[in-house]
């Protein structure tokens, strides 16, 4: 119980950030037309891809003779880089057919 | 020093994140809000790369294999996003994010390894964090394949027997073994087995969810994601990877709830409710000896070319057969002779929510006639002829009717109000559904069957010598 009251007292600041980041989302996310909705989730999937930071920080961590951890790391490399850049561009492909509408009206 | 300008790139890249998906919510900011958040990504990961630690030429390997993983990342995703047909985008979506899951879960494996389990008693907050990281990567990774899977048409829905109970009992099963390592107990086996057991739950949560709530759960399963990513930022001390992950965590589950108000279904009822499962629907039976009554390509474009008004309902049949382009070439045709020609469009019409907008959009269909359902439905009864293409179970009147339907409550496009209904169609099948639709054998319903870009085609070329 004392190390769980520790724990949490250390990482107040987090806990902090992780409640407003939460409200932040549903208040962003809140009065979205449904033609965006296929957009705004190919969006927010590219964004969680932001994960590849962490597997980054976990190659940069394991020591250059440690084969596994460098080979999982890397896949997680591999993995994670899929998310971003896969995630971006097709979003990107899709908001690409939108773009003309508004001129058009 | 240096320390401090990462934690200033990463300020800057949850900004972008904040801002990106504020403007992906507006339809003329939606993509400079998607280059902003990648742009965010970029200078998060580079910044990661050069000053997260000083550089360590004994570790060039690291740099070497972080290098040609990003650059075969990038390489692989741009290829496949670039390739990718319009009508396939749910499952891409949902391969992406799939791998996010994955990469989530594999660093919970290597933090694991280099964890150090001294505390035999006492509450180990990096311990817990690690687990729930990798529980729930492993729950999107592989949910998130089978649902690529099954989009794609290469695994079929299945449902083993008692599947409900079956999931629950590994839901309980993940919970306490998750309890039982936290108190401190079991070796690294057990880190392992949560790892599989994670994965086969993940399969066996979204194997007997029917293919057209599938949206719904890639939605869900990507708020997945963006948890596990934020527990990986919570691991690191990231707040670059928190607020990414808890953002995408939050607004994914909202844009989930959003998707079933749609349907007018609650997620639980999506979850458990075996959608696509319930084979006895009970509209099937009754409808089996009626008749339908079939139209010709010149007798539809006489009716088109006299009509006052027209309405055309897109749905999946004409994504796949990529008839947008003439679809829109009849529609011109149709309005140089006078015919006031508008869309309706279903929220769920197609494989996704705004699936139809994506595609008509492609084809320049002008905005404004796209009229979404609540606007369309008062003016069908004002409709000469409604022309259904490649859409069922969001038009079939047992939505209203019928109460032993599975897709009972759901909203439906009105379209038995208008004057005439032809319905454009390859063949008898039922829907994605699986469900029988009366509207065809209503005596105002004509069929149009063959390939939807076919007979639009034949119909173009007819309407043009009317």
């Amino acid at each position: 119980m004392e190390q769980l009251l520790n724990y949490i007292g250390e990482n107040m600041e987090m806990i902090y950030f992780l409640i407003l980041a939460i409200l932040l989302g549903v208040e962003v996310i809140s009065n979205v037309p449904a033609i965006l909705h296929t957009p705004l989730m190919s969006g927010a999937n590219a964004i969680h891809g932001v994960v590849v930071v962490g597997a980054i920080i976990v190659m940069l961590h394991a020591s250059p003779d440690n084969y596994a951890s460098l080979i999982v790391g890397f896949l997680a490399v591999v993995m994670g880089t899929l998310n971003v850049v896969g995630g971006f561009v097709v979003t990107d492909r899709m908001l690409e057919m939108f773009k003309k509408k508004p001129k058009k009206s | 020093m240096s320390l401090n300008i990462l934690e200033i790139t990463y300020l800057i890249a949850s900004l972008t994140f904040v801002i990106g998906l504020k403007m992906l919510s507006h339809p003329e900011s939606a993509r400079k809000g998607n280059l902003i958040a990648a742009a965010g990504m970029l200078i998060a990961v580079v910044a990661t790369i050069t000053i997260y630690q000083p550089f360590d030429s004994s570790k060039s390997l690291n740099y070497g294999l972080i290098a040609l993983g990003l650059i075969v990342g990038t390489v692989i995703g741009t290829m496949m996003a670039k390739q990718v047909k319009m009508t396939a985008m749910p499952q891409m979506v949902s391969f992406f994010n799939g791998m996010g899951g994955a990469c989530a879960a594999l660093i919970a494996v290597i933090e694991y390894q280099n964890h150090n389990i001294g505390l035999a008693s006492g509450f180990d907050g990096e311990l817990l964090v690690m687990l729930l990281g990798l529980i729930i990567g492993s729950v999107s990774f592989s949910g998130s394949m089978i649902a690529y899977g099954k989009l794609e048409g290469k695994i079929k829905d299945r449902v083993l027997p008692m599947n409900q109970l079956i999931n629950m009992l590994m839901l309980a099963i993940i919970l306490g073994l998750t309890v039982y390592k936290m108190l401190g107990y079991g070796d690294s086996m057990v880190f392992y087995g949560l790892l599989v057991i994670a994965l086969i739950y993940g399969i066996l949560f979204v194997m007997p969810i029917g293919g057209a709530d599938m949206p719904v759960v890639i939605s869900l399963l990507n708020s997945f994601t963006g948890v596990a990513a934020a527990f990986g930022g919570f691991l690191y001390g990231n707040k670059a990877m928190l607020t990414g992950g808890i953002l995408v965590g939050s607004a994914g589950t909202i844009l989930t709830i959003l998707m079933c108000n749609a349907m007018n279904r609650s997620l639980t009822n999506v979850l458990l409710g075996a959608f696509g499962g319930n084979k006895a629907g009970g509209a099937k039976g009754e409808a089996g000896d009626q008749t339908v009554r079939e139209i010709s390509i010149s007798d539809t474009a006489v009716l088109l070319s006299y009509s006052q008004n027209v309405v055309i309902v897109p749905g999946y049949g004409l994504a796949v057969a990529q008839a947008q382009h003439i679809c829109h070439e009849l529609e011109k045709l149709l309005e140089e002779k006078g015919v006031n020609v508008n869309y309706a469009i279903h929220p769920v019409a197609g494989r996704m929510p705004g699936h139809m907008n994506v595609l008509l959009a492609e084809a320049d269909v002008p905005y404004e006639r796209l009229q979404e359902m609540e606007e369309i439905n008062p003016k069908m009864s004002n409709t000469d002829v409604v022309v259904v293409i490649g859409a069922n179970d969001v038009v079939n009147p047992a939505a209203k009717n019928d109460p032993t339907s599975p897709i009972y409550g759901m909203p439906i496009l009105e379209v038995d109000q208008a004057k005439n209904v032809i319905i454009l169609k390859r063949g008898m099948s039922a829907g994605y559904a699986g469900i029988e639709n009366e509207l065809f054998f209503y005596p105002k319903t004509r069929m149009l069957f063959g390939d939807a870009k076919d007979s639009l085609q034949k119909l173009t070329t007819e309407v043009k010598e009317v």
